[in-house]
């Protein structure tokens, strides 16, 4: 079977019709050459360590402090990037490979970067500080100016009034400030005090609640909100604010407000009352604020260069410390020798690379000057070895898929290689449309086109997942070209692509067309359903029964696939029972009842009988003995009925019962010291073997083995049967698929064409356009991906795949970046 | 609907019980103890944590390390997922949660308010509260000179209200005043608390009481214990114990008259459930007292996640999560000041 590897042909041979063949392998390294011997070890990425020391926690490893420093090291690098972000200083992807760096001198360099990085943002921040609070105090100084001068107007309006009105008690608007004007006038109050500042416009009106609470209403406060958000000076973030002014009388009041004024967060600023001073503090804090300015830009500039520098080796930085921090995660999984003079690593790869590892190993220890060579030598073991296949880019999406449902057994029948077809044309049976094939084509042709740009950078959820699967949807789109051609589908418009339709009208005025049918006119159609089906009124029956047929077809076919390859497995695994009482009596059970199923349907295309095989399949149980009659398609019909019956019949006691019973006697045997089992092998089987022997070790339970059996054994014998039936949804999703097809064509771009009216024409067509998008494009394509992925997963791997492995996952520098990602 | 909180809990309080559970897993077993107890620096239990879901709080770090970052840090997972719950919550959950919230309040205006009667500088005692019982206008707590004021100024914004009507007085602060007030704001929050566990019925009430009766005793034994030998009178100490839990009515007559811890003991030796705590002390001892009181209290706590379909999962959570920070705070202190013979005193394991 491994001959039929290379099927890509431009890719290394490959054999994914079972996973590599692997070993355990030991290294003892000696210890002043582990570090490059790791590093070397993960640019192959062939070897999948074993944690030797897992009772242990994190930080009594050997390398636990390395792993500090590493830790550090990217918890710098991160604050770099988040700088850098903040700057807007993008990294530039991939640099010129500059000179390499030793880790202590990246770690005394990222040091001092960062130490430079925090000292210019410290500047920065303490001048953006007094910035920020110079714009406030400006804010104040404009706001709280506008108050004074309007009550100032306002009262002056108001005396005047007074003084020509000889009263004044109704201002209420203004009463603080004309009394103090007034008093001002007459010298004969205490002055009142006040303070002006900026609260943020979120807790202005609990500040206003608490002022009027602390001092029992006696202040008077103005706020005013400032249009646009003002930088806090404390926190450094964009707060809406309000300037306020309060005026107070007394000492005591003026000791709470500050507090208010403190745990409010609101920033006083001093006041001067005196119209001049305003202009002129108002000019001294303009000329402040742009000298200022400068200085913040000079200061900016060099924070963006330093950034710029920084930015041009980021990703070789993290790049090492990814790296350096993953070897040394790796060191602290071997094991340290009690001379503490050399390390011993242990770990699964497969046997191809050991040459590779070897030669790795040996450049190690020329590289590091170490005397002596790290030693290399292959262990034995009972322990089921991981499950890897090499997978391309092609295939790996296919072994995907069946991954998600459970990874192999190791080296059992991979699916995956079945899969590359089997899927993508089970798919196609129920998207039959060579239209929505060629829009499904172009659009994965788009991605692959791309590939190389999208491979390198982050897409979107539901995009990544479609990038992932752009071979699969390539297959699918191709066989969904073909099986559209068979069933002459494009948007449900018939073609007449390969000859003339073999049907026509008896007469001129095609009269009887849907009445009474056409006439056979010319030679059959060549390839596929003949046009002149469509639309007319025996085209779901005639297709009905077609695809009906067809998907038994298929299902029969892949389900035999499936129990062929568990003969296949139980040869490979050298199990005869399996062959003997497992595998022949289910390729008699399924092909006694379904294969002759299949048989007859075959039979009834090639003959064009009239028999009606449903009830030749019901009455081959209900009343075997009975004569066909006229559903008889060959000669001697009743005696292979009945025989095959006899066999199915004999299928399943054969299938049930002597399994057990042999088993138990091998075990006993075993027990008996008379080891029989074939466990003297030349190939690694042996090991596998060994270790399935082991386990047979424990308790022989009888009941649990019968009862085991009698399971599979019901569950095939029904399965049979409903999985049959299961495959009937190819018929089904197919139909549906074409049918909406035909709505959307039918009932809405015909029905709108038929308005001659442009405008109707162009919503008929969006609404079409639409539709088939998202209907038939979208949805249908999800629908018939699940049945296909349904009919993979349960009707054809249950016939042989064990599924309970685990993944190959060697430690490699390659995989590394898109786990961190 | 006593007994049919299956049929509708899930409606709305099914997304938060999942929730919750899932933290729940979350928290620090007995083998991460251990190991953190092994831990030679405060990097090494970064390391450690770094590798539990505090991992992302404490991954930016810079390497020395303070105690206080790391009880920061964890705070701060707490509060994120408290406040992501109780976003999420719908009536009567939202108050539920709120109410949970109340205790660290009562502490918050406590702290603040003896801070300030020693001059402490406002800023400095806003960081040392914890950040579930923050509210609106906490740091004009410092303009008060008594309780009227306090009450009048601040508290009366806050839920808080209610409980202050048996403590409004128009006497200066001090510190015996305070922690009266304290204890007086905690009993009206525990009866209240008590009293909306009832009202919404079923598995929380249920659940909840025993869990407030339990925090109500302890509280009551702390005052006895903490009063003896002040000028506290018995009176006034009765009335500091909270009107439900197992020892009303008849424990709290012989509590308020207890001179010494033995007789504490005594009164306590008559309850069952409380035999066990006492009994694993030894005479005139009271320091292990707290941690025996916390190993029940944890127990309790873990055994009402053994139900469905009620509330107490969120207040045990919270309190499971706020002893794991206590615990990490005793270990990283111990670690920080070499202090590892004792690291075992007052760790609870949770699990």
């Amino acid at each position: 079977m491994a001959d039929h590897g290379g099927g890509g042909g431009c890719c290394p041979p490959m054999d994914l019709f079972r996973s590599e063949p692997m070993h355990l392998v030991q290294v003892i390294i000696p210890i002043e050459s582990a570090r490059l011997t790791v590093s070397y070890l993960g640019d192959i990425g062939l070897i999948q360590f074993k944690d030797l020391n897992a009772e242990k926690s994190p930080f009594q490893r050997t390398y636990a402090s390395q792993i500090k420093r590493c830790a550090e090291l990217a918890r710098k690098l991160r604050f770099f990037k988040d700088q850098m972000s903040k700057a807007d200083v993008k990294s530039s992807a991939k640099s010129e490979a500059k000179a390499e760096f030793n880790f202590d001198e990246l770690e005394i360099k990222l040091g001092e970067l960062e130490a430079e990085l925090t000292e210019v943002n410290a500047n920065n921040e303490k001048l953006q500080r007094g910035y920020n609070e110079l714009v406030e105090y400006k804010l104040v100084l404009q706001k709280a100016g506008e108050f004074f001068k309007a009550a100032q107007s306002r009262a002056e309006a108001q005396q005047t009034e007074a003084s020509s009105q000889q009263a004044a008690e109704d201002s209420l608007e203004t009463p603080l400030l004309k009394d103090q004007d007034s008093t001002a006038d007459q010298g004969k109050q205490v002055k009142l005090g006040f303070i002006t500042g900026l609260v943020p416009q979120g807790r202005s009106m609990a500040f206003e609640r608490i002022l009027f609470r602390a001092t029992r209403g006696n202040v008077f406060l103005r706020q005013s909100s400032v249009d646009e958000a003002v930088i806090d000076p404390h926190s450094g973030e964009k707060v809406e604010k309000n300037v306020f002014v309060v005026f107070f009388s007394g000492e005591r009041a003026k000791s709470k407000i500050l507090k208010i004024c403190e745990a409010f967060g609101a920033n006083r600023y001093p006041f001067a009352e005196d119209l001049g001073k305003q202009a002129q503090m108002i000019l001294e804090v303009s000329g402040k604020l742009s000298e200022l300015k400068t200085t913040i830009d000079a200061g900016l500039s060099h924070r963006a260069n330093l950034l710029e520098t920084i930015g041009k080796q980021y990703e070789q930085w993290s790049e090492l410390v990814r790296k350096e921090k993953s070897i040394y995660h790796t060191l602290n999984m071997l094991s340290i020798d009690v001379t503490k003079k050399c390390l011993v690593a242990e770990g699964w790869s497969p046997i191809f690379a050991t040459q590779q590892i070897q030669d790795a190993l040996q450049l190690a220890t020329v590289d590091s000057k170490s005397q002596v060579g790290a030693i290399f030598q292959v262990l034995h073991t009972k322990e089921l070895p991981p499950t890897y296949f090499r997978t391309n880019k092609f295939t790996e999406s296919f072994q995907t898929i069946v991954d998600a449902y459970g990874v192999a057994k190791y080296q059992e029948a991979n699916p995956g290689v079945y899969t590359v077809v089997t899927f993508p044309f089970l798919f196609a049976v129920m998207f039959g449309d060579w239209g929505h094939g060629i829009c499904i084509l172009l659009a994965t042709l788009f991605l692959i086109f791309r590939e190389k740009k999208y491979s390198s950078q982050k897409l979107g959820d539901i995009m990544e997942m479609t990038f992932g699967g752009r071979y699969v949807i390539l297959l699918m789109a191709l066989f969904s070209i073909y099986t559209g051609l068979i069933y002459n589908e494009f948007f449900s418009v018939p073609f007449e692509l390969f000859s003339p339709s073999a049907y026509a009208c008896r007469d001129a005025a095609c009269s009887e067309a849907t009445t009474i049918g056409l006439i056979k006119a010319r030679d059959t159609y060549p390839f596929g359903v003949d046009p002149a089906w469509h639309g007319s009124r025996s085209e779901l029956p005639f297709l009905n029964s077609l695809k009906m047929k067809m998907s038994i077809l298929i299902g029969v076919a892949q389900m035999n696939l499936g129990i062929i390859l568990s003969f296949f497995n139980a040869l490979y695994f050298r199990n005869p029972v399996n062959v003997w009482f497992q595998f022949i009596p289910q390729m008699i059970f399924l092909n006694g009842l379904f294969g002759y199923l299949s048989l007859l349907i075959i039979v009834k295309w090639c003959t064009g009988s009239q028999a009606d095989l449903y009830h030749v399949m019901i009455y081959m149980f209900l009343s075997p003995t009975d004569d066909l009659g006229e559903n008889q398609l060959f000669p001697n019909q009743k005696t292979v009925q009945l025989v095959l019956l006899l066999l199915s019949l004999i299928a399943v006691p054969w299938m049930l019962l002597p399994k057990p019973f042999i088993l138990k006697a091998q075990h006993n045997r075993i027990h008996q010291g008379q080891s029989y089992t074939p466990l003297e092998g030349t190939e690694e089987s042996l090991q596998v073997e060994a270790g399935h022997d082991s386990h047979d070790h424990e308790e022989f339970e009888f009941s649990e083995v019968f009862v085991h059996q009698l399971i599979h054994t019901i569950e095939f014998v029904l399965g049979a049967v409903s999985n049959t039936a299961s495959y009937l949804r190819l018929w089904a999703l197919s139909l549906a698929h074409s049918e909406l097809s035909t709505v959307f064509y039918e009932k809405v771009l015909l029905l709108a064409w038929g308005y001659n009216n442009w405008i109707i024409l162009i919503v008929g067509i969006i609404v079409f356009i639409f539709a088939t998008v998202g209907v038939l494009l979208v949805m249908e394509t999800l629908s018939a991906f699940l049945h296909a992925l349904r009919l993979h997963w349960v009707e054809f791997q249950n016939k042989f795949y064990e599924g309970d492995g685990y993944k190959f996952a060697p430690f490699s520098f390659a995989l590394l970046v898109d786990e961190d990602e | 609907m006593y007994g049919f909180e299956a049929m509708t809990f899930n409606i709305h309080g099914g997304y938060l019980e999942a929730i919750v559970r899932g933290h729940r897993s979350g928290l620090l077993t007995a083998a991460d103890y251990n190991n953190l107890c092994q831990c030679e620096t405060l990097d090494d239990i970064k390391m450690h944590l770094s590798a539990t879901e505090y991992g992302p709080y404490l991954q930016n770090e810079p390497s020395p390390l303070h105690t206080t970052t790391i009880v920061e840090k964890c705070t701060l997972k707490l509060v994120d997922e408290y406040k992501h719950m109780l976003c999420q919550a719908t009536e009567p959950l939202s108050t539920f949660l709120e109410y949970i919230t109340y205790g660290h309040m009562i502490d918050n205006v406590v702290l603040i308010v003896t801070g300030t009667l020693h001059e402490r500088d406002v800023q400095e005692l806003l960081e040392k509260c914890h950040p579930l019982g923050m509210f609106d206008s906490i740091a004009t707590l410092a303009v008060a000179q008594n309780m009227r004021e306090l009450y009048r100024l601040v508290l009366v914004d806050t839920p808080l209200a209610p409980y202050f009507s048996e403590c409004i007085t128009s006497e200066d602060l001090d510190d015996m005043n305070i922690e009266i007030m304290r204890n007086t704001l905690y009993k009206a929050y525990l009866e209240d608390f008590y009293r909306f566990c009832q009202k919404l019925g079923g598995a929380t009430a249920e659940i909840m009481s025993d869990l407030l009766a339990f925090e109500a005793d302890r509280r009551a034994v702390n005052i006895t214990i903490n009063s003896i030998g002040t000028e506290l009178t018995r009176d006034d100490r009765r009335k500091l114990y909270s009107t439900f839990g197992l020892l009303y009515p008849y424990g709290h007559e012989e509590l308020a008259v207890c001179e010494d811890i033995d007789q504490v003991r005594g009164v306590m030796e008559k309850y069952p459930p409380y035999q066990p705590i006492f009994s694993k002390l030894s005479y005139g001892e009271s320091q292990m007292l707290d941690k025996a009181f916390y190993e029940e209290e944890v127990k309790r706590l873990c055994l009402s996640f053994e139900q469905q379909f009620h509330y107490g999962v969120f207040f045990a959570y919270m309190r499971l999560k706020e002893q794991e920070i206590r615990n990490l705070m005793w270990i990283s202190e111990c670690v920080a000041q070499n202090q590892k013979s004792r690291v075992h005193d007052s760790v609870v394991f949770i699990f």
